[in-house]
């Protein structure tokens, strides 16, 4: 049976104004910005983030969870896929707010769930993400999960004056396993 | 000396200038409704669109350029009779990255294999790495495409990233290949 529970982490619908208040907390921090995506990293308000949250009807082509320990019940982050539905593939972007709750497998269990989802619920072909090539210890929590580097665009951002790699990742509904 | 003369638009068969929503409109429609046009570049379904829908989408590219200063496109048109023949885009920059996509497009069949591409894409190029100063493009190819690969790779292009059977068509599945070119790169093979 399906289920968007793990033995520490569960995957819920996001609530708008508690991840308002949250992503605006995370923004703060840096490096968790500059992970995430390629935009400069800046400190956003909860009346931005809250816009960015609205509670909207579901689209079919984006799936948002929020990320919550089970004990004690907790926001610790969140998971989203983006759509293309008629190549069965999708797009995956996962995050871990506070630096206290990194390096706890939290992350790892998170992306179980979502793969399983992805596969099971959704019916994809494949699973596609980027990680930058500065990041090693997500891209190694990509690879539990079965994630294989199809590639790396060369350069393609730049951070404190250098050039950093994005690292293509992908996983073929062939190659998961489900562990849980 | 830097020579400002050396125009940056002017090709050897074609020239770069800007899309005329109301003239272009006609034109673009007509490629559209030709499956392939949209199936070689774009992940997107293809589908025809209607004169109306181009001239739309052309206004609302064109009011995004203004405002965002994150795509430049061009209407490639050919020296002899300014006849439109395709177009040529650098979308979705990342000033803060020194990056952009790159797209390049001719609309009929038989305009292709006459030169045309790549007299748009050395100038398309210029601009990118000469005017908008970018260090990197970054470009998609479809397996089912080996004219265009071939293409790009003579241009410079290399091949960076295969994402494996990412494109479902014609009842199979395809791998998207990603490329990219540095401006380092485009400097020493000039």
């Amino acid at each position: 049976m399906m289920t968007m529970k793990g033995e520490r982490v569960r995957l819920c619908a996001v609530e708008a104004e508690p991840m308002a208040e949250a992503g605006a907390r995370w923004s703060r921090d840096s490096e968790y910005r500059r992970l995430q995506d390629s935009d400069p990293a800046l400190p956003v308000s909860v009346a931005e983030a809250r816009e960015h949250f609205a509670d909207e009807a579901p689209s079919d082509g984006e799936y948002h969870f929020a990320i919550h320990t089970l004990d004690p019940d907790r926001l610790i982050g969140f998971v989203s896929l983006w759509l293309r539905w008629q190549h069965a593939d999708a797009w995956l972007g996962i995050g871990i707010g506070d630096r206290a709750d990194w390096g706890q497998g939290y992350g790892t269990e998170a992306l179980r769930i979502a793969l399983r989802y992805a596969f099971d619920e959704l019916n994809l072909h494949r699973v596609s993400l980027t990680v930058l090539g500065a990041n090693p210890r997500a891209q190694r929590a990509y690879e539990k999960a079965g994630f294989v580097v199809e590639g790396r665009q060369r350069g393609q951002n730049q951070y404190d004056g250098r050039r950093i790699d994005d690292v293509f990742m992908g996983i073929l509904r062939e190659e998961w396993k489900d562990g849980t | 000396m830097i020579d400002l003369s050396q125009q940056l638009f002017e090709g050897e068969f074609i020239r770069l200038g800007a899309l005329e929503p109301e003239k272009d409109a006609g034109v673009i429609s007509r490629w559209t409704h030709d499956l392939e046009y949209g199936r070689l570049t774009s992940a997107k379904p293809a589908r025809p669109l209607s004169p109306a829908q181009v001239k739309k989408q052309l206004e609302e590219q064109a009011k995004e350029a203004r405002e965002k200063r994150n795509r430049f496109d061009f209407a490639i048109r050919t020296q002899a009779d300014e006849r439109l023949v395709g177009t040529g885009q650098l979308e979705g920059l990342e000033w803060n990255h020194g990056h952009a996509w790159l797209q390049l497009s001719l609309g009929e069949a038989a305009d292709r294999g006459k030169g045309y591409g790549g007299d748009a894409l050395k100038l398309l190029l210029r601009y990118a790495f000469y005017e908008l100063n970018l260090y990197r493009l970054t470009t998609a190819c479809f397996e089912y495409n080996p004219r265009g690969l071939k293409f790009l790779e003579r241009h410079g292009f290399v091949v960076e990233v295969r994402r494996r059977q990412a494109i479902f068509r014609e009842g199979r599945r395809w791998d998207e290949l990603r490329l990219g070119l540095l401006r380092e790169e485009w400097e020493r093979q000039r």
